[in-house]
């Protein structure tokens, strides 16, 4: 997880590729950190919200862990290595994706309250 | 539709065309399509947390309908980063001007007469009570 910049080769001219790769990096985990603090609103939520202790709160729960763990994993694989990233693959509509399903679940229990 | 869905999910089709570009372009694209991800999770967070943490408003269900215009409004935010970011990346492949958006300024509008709802509950509120 350690982007630091390569040394110059040749005479080509002395970029500094390892600062774009640390920046989408960090981006990667700060995005990560998003989808751990919603996470934890989901399970919350699930357990103290207008579904609490019936199976559908439970459910919630789980899916919402299984997502984020999920979705963690896509963080990961997307910034393991140094130097320059590999290519992009599925990982970006994937955790688009994760970030729907959180907002569906999330609208799934806060619309229980109003029955 | 489907087959723009199926373009996000298939990074070959997104490589069968143009040039690759200086990757830096690439990952510029790809942080703010991070950047907007985030937004939308903020959003999906602000939902999760008017949810559980409001008190029941005077307004009948007013709770609750904060609660999923703010998720399902995160969630179209994710939709839509995912979309422009296949887009620019398109374009940059092919060295054509990026897409231009109106989005970022109907979310800005959207938020901000939310919130200007949200000052005219609380000062009637504040005011008209007892």
């Amino acid at each position: 997880m350690n982007g630091g910049p390569e040394p110059p080769s040749g005479d080509r001219p002395a970029r500094n590729p390892g600062l774009q790769a640390e920046r989408t990096r960090l981006a990667w985990r700060r995005t990560a950190l998003a989808l751990t603090v919603i996470m934890v609103l989901t399970v919350r939520l699930a357990f103290t919200g207008p579904r609490a202790g019936d199976v559908v709160g439970a459910s919630a729960a789980g899916v919402a862990v299984l997502g984020w763990g999920a979705a963690l994993a896509v963080c990961r694989r997307r910034v393991t290595g140094t130097g320059p990233l590999p290519g992009q693959g599925r990982a970006l509509p994937l955790v688009a994706l994760a970030t729907v399903g959180f907002a569906l679940l999330g609208t799934l229990l806060a619309a229980s309250g109003l029955g | 539709m489907w087959q723009a869905i199926r373009r996000w999910f298939d990074p070959r089709e997104l490589r069968s065309v143009g040039r690759t570009p200086d990757y830096r372009f690439s990952l510029a694209n790809e942080r703010t399509f991070l950047a907007w991800l985030r937004t939308g999770l903020a959003l999906v967070a602000g939902g999760l947390a008017a949810a559980q943490f409001l008190p029941p408003l005077p307004l009948a269900h007013l709770r609750e309908v904060i609660a999923v215009a703010l998720l399902l409004l995160g969630g179209t935010v994710a939709v839509r980063a995912v979309d422009h970011w296949a887009r620019t990346e398109r374009a940059i492949r092919l060295g054509e001007e990026l897409p231009a958006s109106r989005f970022p300024a109907l979310l800005a509008l959207a938020v901000g007469l939310g919130a200007l709802l949200l000052v005219a509950a609380v000062l009637i509120r504040a005011l008209g009570g007892p």
